[in-house]
């Protein structure tokens, strides 16, 4: 099993989502975080203090896959989430020990 | 120790209040300033100048009330008048209170706020105990009243009458007094701008207090105090009336609603409490952008909205007067808008909300002294000016001098009273529009004194900014060594709203 990590432009949200809907992930966790990479940032103006603000807002994915579904989910992401300009964010993969489903006690596969 | 020490000099300022108002009570008789004398003057021919001493104590017995023939209270202004009043209420809570309080930083809005709220309930009840009294009647000298209105006792709220600007018309007193009252903790509210974010909440409102009492009051009382308009009746009788006015008013200043008396004011103290609290840890380093710009804005529209009680309720009159006022209110206002959101236009790139914002304010500041005596070109010029130079003010100045004056109170406030007090001197003038100045013996509009006027309101500027700015800085002294003023360093890094308050603004 996978931990698969992704974090995007916040308006590609949906896009990722329908995606790794379509493969078969059932399950995602969603983080509004900020960060930067290489996008610059901006300044802001109040009054004659200017500040310039490095952290862009960013949204964080966190999807547990099986194994199986490693490539097509990394995919899944590239495309969706692709805007072709700076900023686009990066993917992380993890490899996750054990996953229980905590209704029922589930584990590992079953759980997923 | 340090608590007694401030309760002491608490009840020593009543004592000292008091002794004042005792020495006034010796010399009541020759005070026409009373109520009872003023029916005497209204009627008086020359031969009874000299009657208002004798005339007092008879005269007490049939006080004249709204009705009587020569006391009118028209229902027009008195409504006009109780309106204006909650306008002005507005204006501070919670006009001044939200249009601060987003310009400050999320763990401080809760205190920002409470400073406009706490210092308006703290200066209307002593508003009422004393400070009506000593703005608003005659004392032995110009710049301080006597006690004679303690707590409004001995006034009939029937029949108590207040002057206005015409021969015969007046207010119910209790109305007048209300209306007062916002003025004065408007100006004790505003003075935040310049503490904000490290004035410990106990030093804020005993500093509100003493400011309060030793500048507002005799900066008022300057500036504003007279015996009315029926105490001229000759050349020999607008003398005498003159010899008790205010000491700025003596001068020949004009301030219609409060340029000096509530801007310059409360700018200059702004200032120098910022300097006597040294900036907020952080800064120039940490970036401490407006929480909420939205806040500032909706206080922006309640300031301007109240405004007009402000502004056309200083008439006094629901008449073509409180028109004028009214007008350039609106057209002066709007104009510094423009002005300041063009020039940052043009200067930084992009026009901001929290621009235009301060445009609206330096307009409203601007016009406030001349909202009643210039024509709509003066209000356009004033406050087109001011828009532009308050811009300056605010953006470069600030930077180049380095102090740390929060919310720009001195800024806008000061150097827009400033504006606004020179513009009136000069668009008064009935040349370019103005109403020009009225004189009450002759009944008419009197011959203009251009240099003179300006002359004029250069006394009103310079004793207000020298009479309050020392102040402050006195009271801020004897609390920084007794009680002390700055919050800790670990009172601004959780912020007041926690330190001062126990309270989070917001709670998601």
């Amino acid at each position: 099993m996978k931990l698969v990590t992704a974090i995007i432009k916040p308006f590609k949200l949906d896009e990722v989502r329908e995606a790794l809907s379509g493969i078969g992930v059932q399950g995602i966790t969603v983080t509004e975080v900020k960060g930067f990479g290489r996008q610059k940032g901006h300044t802001e103006l109040y009054r004659g203090a200017e500040y310039v603000v490095d952290f862009l807002p960013k949204v964080k994915i966190e999807a547990a896959i099986k194994t199986e579904l490693l490539e097509q989910a990394i995919e899944a992401i590239e495309k969706s989430a692709n805007t072709g300009k700076i900023g686009d964010g990066k993917i992380f993969v993890f490899d996750l020990e054990k996953v229980i489903r905590i209704r029922t006690g589930e584990t590992d596969a079953a759980a997923l | 120790m340090k608590k007694l020490i401030a309760l002491v000099s608490t009840l020593a300022l009543f004592a000292f209040a008091g002794g004042v108002g005792a020495q006034d009570k010796d010399k009541a008789a020759e005070k026409p300033a009373a109520e009872a004398a003023k029916a005497e003057a209204a009627k008086a021919d020359e031969k009874k100048e000299a009657a208002p001493a004798a005339a007092a104590p008879a005269a007490a017995a049939a006080a004249p009330k709204c009705g009587d023939k020569g006391f009118d209270c028209n229902k027009g202004d008195v409504s006009w008048m109780m309106t204006s009043t909650a306008f002005v209420l507005l204006m501070t809570v919670p006009g001044l209170a939200l249009f601060y309080c987003g310009m400050v930083r999320t763990k401080n809005a809760l205190s920002t706020l409470m400073q406009s709220f706490a210092i308006f309930c703290v200066v209307a009840v002593l508003w009422v105990i004393y400070g009506y009294s000593i703005a608003f009647t005659a004392g032995s000298n110009p710049f301080w009243g006597s006690l004679d209105k303690l707590f409004m006792l001995g006034e009939d709220p029937a029949t108590a009458v207040a002057a206005t600007f015409s021969k015969g018309q007046y207010l119910p007193d209790f109305v007048y007094c209300m209306f007062q009252l916002t003025f004065a903790a408007i100006t004790v509210a505003l003075i935040a701008g310049g503490y904000g974010e490290r004035f410990k909440f106990s030093a804020m409102i005993l500093f509100s207090i003493l400011w309060f009492t030793f500048a507002y009051l005799p900066v008022a009382h300057m500036v504003w105090y007279w015996d009315g308009p029926d105490a001229y009746t000759s050349a020999k009788a607008a003398d005498l009336a003159n010899s008790h006015a205010g000491f700025i008013f003596q001068k020949g200043a004009l301030d219609f609603a409060g340029g000096t008396v509530v801007h310059v004011n409360s700018g200059i103290a702004a200032l120098v409490c910022a300097l006597m609290l040294g900036k907020r840890n952080g800064y120039g380093k940490v970036a401490m952008p407006p929480h909420s710009v939205m806040m500032t804005a909706i206080g922006t529209g309640m300031l301007w909205m109240g405004w007009f009680g402000f502004n056309a309720g200083s008439a006094l009159e629901a008449t073509g007067a409180a028109g004028i006022a009214f007008f350039n209110t609106l057209f002066g206002t709007a104009t510094a808008g423009v002005a300041w959101a063009l020039t940052e236009w043009l200067v930084k790139g992009k026009p901001s909300v929290l621009g235009i914002c301060s445009g609206i304010v330096a307009g409203l500041v601007a016009i406030t002294p001349a909202a009643g005596y210039v024509g709509p070109v003066g209000a356009f010029v004033t406050c087109a000016i001011a828009g532009i130079v308050c811009f300056f003010a605010v953006t470069k100045v600030k930077a180049m001098l380095g102090y740390d004056d929060s919310l720009d109170t001195f800024g806008v406030h000061c150097i827009g009273g400033i504006i606004g007090s020179l513009g009136t001197g000069t668009f008064v003038n009935p040349a370019f529009g103005g109403t020009g100045v009225y004189d009450y013996v002759a009944n008419k509009v009197g011959d203009f004194d251009a240099w003179g006027q300006i002359v004029s309101q250069l006394w009103d500027i310079s004793v207000t900014l020298v009479w309050s700015g020392g102040v402050a800085f006195l009271i801020m002294l004897l609390l920084k060594f007794t009680i002390g003023i700055r919050a800790s360093d670990e009172a601004q890094e959780e912020g007041l709203d926690l330190a001062d308050h126990g309270e989070k603004a917001y709670n998601y």
